[in-house]
């Protein structure tokens, strides 16, 4: 494997490169046409303020138990608080960030222009689903100002049913009712537009395999989420009136309520990491200039962890009480799907294999995304096989697991996607240097956090639990130091955005050399995205593009 | 009429010259009409799937108590009038047929016929809430209300109380009055548009009303039945009721939770009561499941609470589809007043008829599945 900067060859095509006058950003201008657009780019760019906001506030209540974790009792929260604090923290996390991240932010502003079409199907169902977002946001900082929700994030009965904190339960699972329905609302879109908008040489098998990700998210989205909704409707109700579904006072079943809810937390687990493989799968191929290894397999791959996902949701609940046969089921279930999950694993490394390498920012990101998601994969099958899962569950062990996939899956990627796409999104370059520093701080970082929970979990560290046995406390510290690095790279990674906002040099059309459709248009791209129908080739056909010093990116050799 | 000649002029337009001038009911970032209906089309079908799925969980939770405690659902059952439930099913199926010929009102440019089957469809709506007013109103008196609110007579110090279909009413009546204010505005300024809206909002109003007066005269017919046949059987199945439920308790040993044995006594006197409400329908006290049913253990929160629970959740449910879908045909009526829908463009029509439909579909199961079980 050669590990090079840039290629550098004589242009052959020299296209007219400049930095375009008229864009989506400058299109028109004042807060109404922001607050109102159906663009569906700036819709996504009010999606990325959004969700980055809410990972801020989740990563502050994330420190916020670190730190009280510092010593094994007498931590600087009150029990009642810190119940509050990891509440909120994956409250926000899941249903504000991580779930909307890439697909409302990043999908929506890419789909259309990855497709080569003016907008997504229904301009103003997806504004809908930007409002329906903000809607619940600000019911879930109801929930945190008002009282403060103490049930965990998954609101689990009896315990929602008769916390003291009645009215943050009700914000909150109003929220996610809304939460719901934006995402429900955008996946509908999202499939939509796929469907019935791809112009003209746009066939299913020369989409990005980012679009194939999103397109098994959406599909996930539509089809889980509104059991979710029903199931948090319910609990309002429950809180409300008393109905008694799932209240075991009123031969309710809170069991019920369980696989209600994993039925849409477990596919869940996909909608957040699916969107997330599909940057991978960009990433991987334009900063190694090679075509992508195995594209059919990866994208019926995507297909197929998007239908088993709906299939295991009861390795949550192995120690909830299931018919044994069930339980057995589940496990052979959830084995399955590590199957597609190593396929774009191995892909990935077989796009590497011979290929140009780029150690930019972006593919920082993505390396770290493979090495943590790997971690994070394999950790999941001790949890998925019976007799570990005895001993793991509710432990330290699962929230390490999770995080790996979660946070060291879907945020590093979204990181990486968003550094990989943010001279198309601002028309700016960052300082790709400090970039390279953020991500390397965040991959130390992490790994500091997370892996010695593997070991307290093993050990028997129960989560969720605000003190502790002192046998854990230098395992426990070194993890808060952990978290506070991870937090410094995170914030070294915003500020490096920022910067690039207030002194970054103008991008060029094609600043890593994509040889997909948002690469042909101008960055940041026109109002209309294309002013004629594009032609359309192979995304991974890299033999034509080549670095011309002039204009500082890649072009397409005619 | 001029909004046709303008949409004409349209559709001549866009076969004209295709991508420069979209006409007015193509979205910008459609190629062409056919693009357009099938990505609603679609759009439409998915959401569907989502309703499908949403009321799944509810149709899952009916399966599980009614495996649980199968007695609980046909004692509870016979508290709901299969007469206002079928009325209502012929109703929603009807209101099916005028919107399926609205649609094809919208492809051949009928827009008059097209006004006036969403405006029979707006009507059925309303004629179904009406009759749905009586029927929630009329069990709140009794006290048949989901969960921990149960209280059908479970103490004698709760007495009947009134007053709930005046409540439910009111606001129908606020917005019958509105319309009809507003149909008063557009005889008196003679616009045909605004007389093609606000004539079927009117009726629709009305015909609100009209359930309601249909309900409440057949659940009169009920009480009266149960006024002369139902007060002797009454004492009658007092009686009996209160034998079987000593060797009740024996023959449901597997029965769940006989905590409230200190309520034995008077509940077993509520469903003796609550059988003679029902009186008029013989069959469904002598039938011998209805025999072996343990009523005093079913007149409970945990067990007839948690039935009603059920029953508002997925009528109460579904009800608020129909709303929602009032008010969509409503904005229909709206467009359709407008001449606005044509062969190239009745997409609209065609997607809500789709919902309406399945609103239609998940009451027709609703209805055997609460209404018919004895």
């Amino acid at each position: 494997m050669s590990v090079v900067d840039r290629p550098i060859t004589a242009p052959v095509h020299s296209e007219v490169d400049s930095y375009p006058e008229h864009h989506f950003l400058n299109h028109s201008k004042g807060f109404l046409s922001w607050a109102l657009t159906l663009d569906h780019k700036r819709i996504g760019l009010m999606y990325l303020v959004g969700v980055m906001s809410s990972f801020a506030l989740g990563g502050m209540f994330a420190l916020m138990i670190r730190i009280h974790l510092w010593n094994f009792k007498d931590g600087w929260l009150s029990n009642q608080t810190y119940n509050q604090v990891f509440t909120l923290h994956g409250a926000i996390m899941v249903f504000l960030f991580i779930i909307p991240s890439v697909p409302a932010a990043l999908g929506n502003f890419l789909l259309p222009v990855m497709l080569g079409t003016k907008d997504v199907a229904f301009p103003r169902l997806n504004l809908s689903s930007f409002y329906l977002w903000v809607t619940g946001l600000v019911l879930f900082l109801t929930a945190l100002s008002v009282t403060g929700l103490d049930t965990g994030w998954t609101f689990y009965t009896p315990y929602s049913i008769e916390t003291q904190q009645g009215g943050a339960v009700l914000a909150a699972t109003f929220g996610v009712f809304v939460l719901g329905f934006s995402s429900i609302f955008t996946g509908l879109n999202f499939i939509v537009t796929i469907n019935t908008m791809r112009p003209p040489g746009m066939t299913w098998f020369r989409m990005p395999l980012f679009l194939w990700a999103i397109y098994a998210t959406s599909i996930i989205q539509v089809l889980a989420t509104p059991v979710l909704g029903i199931t948090v409707l319910l609990l309002s109700a429950e809180r409300l009136l008393g109905i008694g579904i799932f209240d075991p006072k009123l031969n309710g079943d809170p069991v019920t309520f369980q696989h209600f809810f994993w039925f849409y937390s477990h596919p869940a687990v996909y909608i957040m990491i699916l969107p997330a493989m599909g940057i991978i799968s960009e990433l991987m191929s334009v900063h190694c200039h090679k075509g992508i290894f195995g594209y059919r397999m990866i994208a019926y791959s995507s297909i197929a962890i998007a239908l088993f996902g709906f299939l295991v949701w009861g390795h949550h609940m192995f120690t909830s009480g299931m018919a044994d046969v069930t339980t057995i089921v589940f496990s052979a279930l959830t084995f399955t799907v590590s199957i597609p999950s190593a396929i774009k694993v191995f892909n990935w490394l077989g796009t590497m294999y011979q290929g140009t390498v780029s150690l930019n920012t972006p593919m920082l990101y993505a390396l770290a995304f493979i090495f943590l998601f790997t971690i994070g994969g394999l950790t999941g099958l001790p949890l998925g096989a019976l007799s570990t899962d005895m001993h793991f569950h509710d432990t330290y062990f699962v929230v390490a697991h999770f995080h790996y996939v979660m946070m060291g899956g879907t945020l590093v990627a979204f990181l990486g996607g968003v550094f990989h796409w943010w001279p198309k999104m601002t028309g700016r370059m960052f300082n790709d240097k400090l970039g390279i520093i953020s991500a390397i701080i965040v991959f130390v970082g992490f790994n500091l956090t997370f892996l010695p929970q593997f070991v307290l979990g093993s050990r028997g560290m129960p989560r969720r639990y605000a003190t502790y046995l002192p046998e854990f406390q230098p395992l426990h510290q070194l993890s808060t130091i952990g978290s506070i690095t991870l937090g410094s790279g995170l914030l070294l990674a915003l500020i490096v955005l920022l910067m690039s906002l207030v002194n970054g040099k103008k991008a060029p059309r094609n600043p890593w050399g994509g040889a997909t459709l948002e690469w042909m248009c101008s960055s940041p791209p026109p109002h209309d995205n294309f002013s004629s129908a594009p032609t359309v080739g192979d995304p991974y056909d890299f033999s034509n593009i080549e670095y011309d010093g002039r204009v500082g990116g890649y072009v397409k050799r005619t | 009429m001029t909004a046709i000649q303008e949409n004409l002029a349209h559709v001549v337009d866009d076969h004209a010259d295709h991508h420069h001038e979209h006409p007015s009911w193509l979205a910008h970032h459609f190629d062409d009409a056919e693009q357009q209906y099938d990505s609603g089309k679609l759009g439409m079908w998915l959401f569907l799937v989502t309703e499908v799925l949403f009321f799944s969980g509810m149709f899952c939770a009916y399966a599980l108590y009614r495996n649980r405690n199968p007695e609980v659902f046909e004692f509870c059952s016979s508290f709901l009038n299969e007469k206002l439930g079928a009325i209502n099913t012929g109703v929603l199926l009807f209101s099916s047929l005028t919107m399926a010929w609205a649609v094809r009102a919208a492809q051949l440019r009928q827009h008059q016929l097209l006004v006036g089957m969403l405006g029979a469809t707006l009507g059925c709506a309303a004629i179904f809430l009406g009759v749905k007013a009586v029927e929630y109103s009329h069990k709140w008196e009794l006290g048949l209300l989901p969960g921990k609110l149960y209280v059908a007579q479970l103490d004698g110090a709760h007495g009947p109380h009134k007053g709930y279909l005046e409540f439910i009413c009111t606001v129908p009546a606020i917005i019958t009055a509105l319309c009809a204010l507003y149909a008063i505005y557009a005889f008196a300024t003679k616009s045909l548009f605004h007389q093609r809206v606000a004539g079927p909002m009117l009726v629709a109003g009305l015909c609100f009303f009209g359930g309601v007066g249909l309900g409440q005269y057949l659940e009169a017919q009920e009480e009266a039945s149960k006024g002369h046949g139902g007060h002797a059987a009454g004492h009658e199945h007092h009686a009996m009721v209160d034998g079987h439920v000593d060797h009740g308790s024996h023959e449901h040993a597997a029965a769940p939770e006989s905590v409230h044995a200190a309520e034995t006594k008077t509940a077993a006197e509520i469903a003796a009561s609550s059988s003679a409400s029902m009186g008029g329908s013989p069959n469904v006290y002598v039938s011998p499941i209805e025999l072996k049913t343990p009523n005093a253990d079913v007149n409970q929160r945990s067990m007839a609470g948690l039935f009603f629970s059920i029953y508002y959740c997925m009528t109460g449910v579904h009800a608020i589809h129909i709303i929602g879908g009032m008010i969509v045909i409503t904005w229909l009526i709206v467009k359709a007043a407008r001449e606005e829908f044509h062969e190239q463009y009745f997409g609209p029509v065609d997607n809500v008829g789709l919902y309406w439909h399945l609103v239609d579909f998940i009451w027709i199961y609703l209805f055997p599945l609460l209404y018919l079980i004895t």
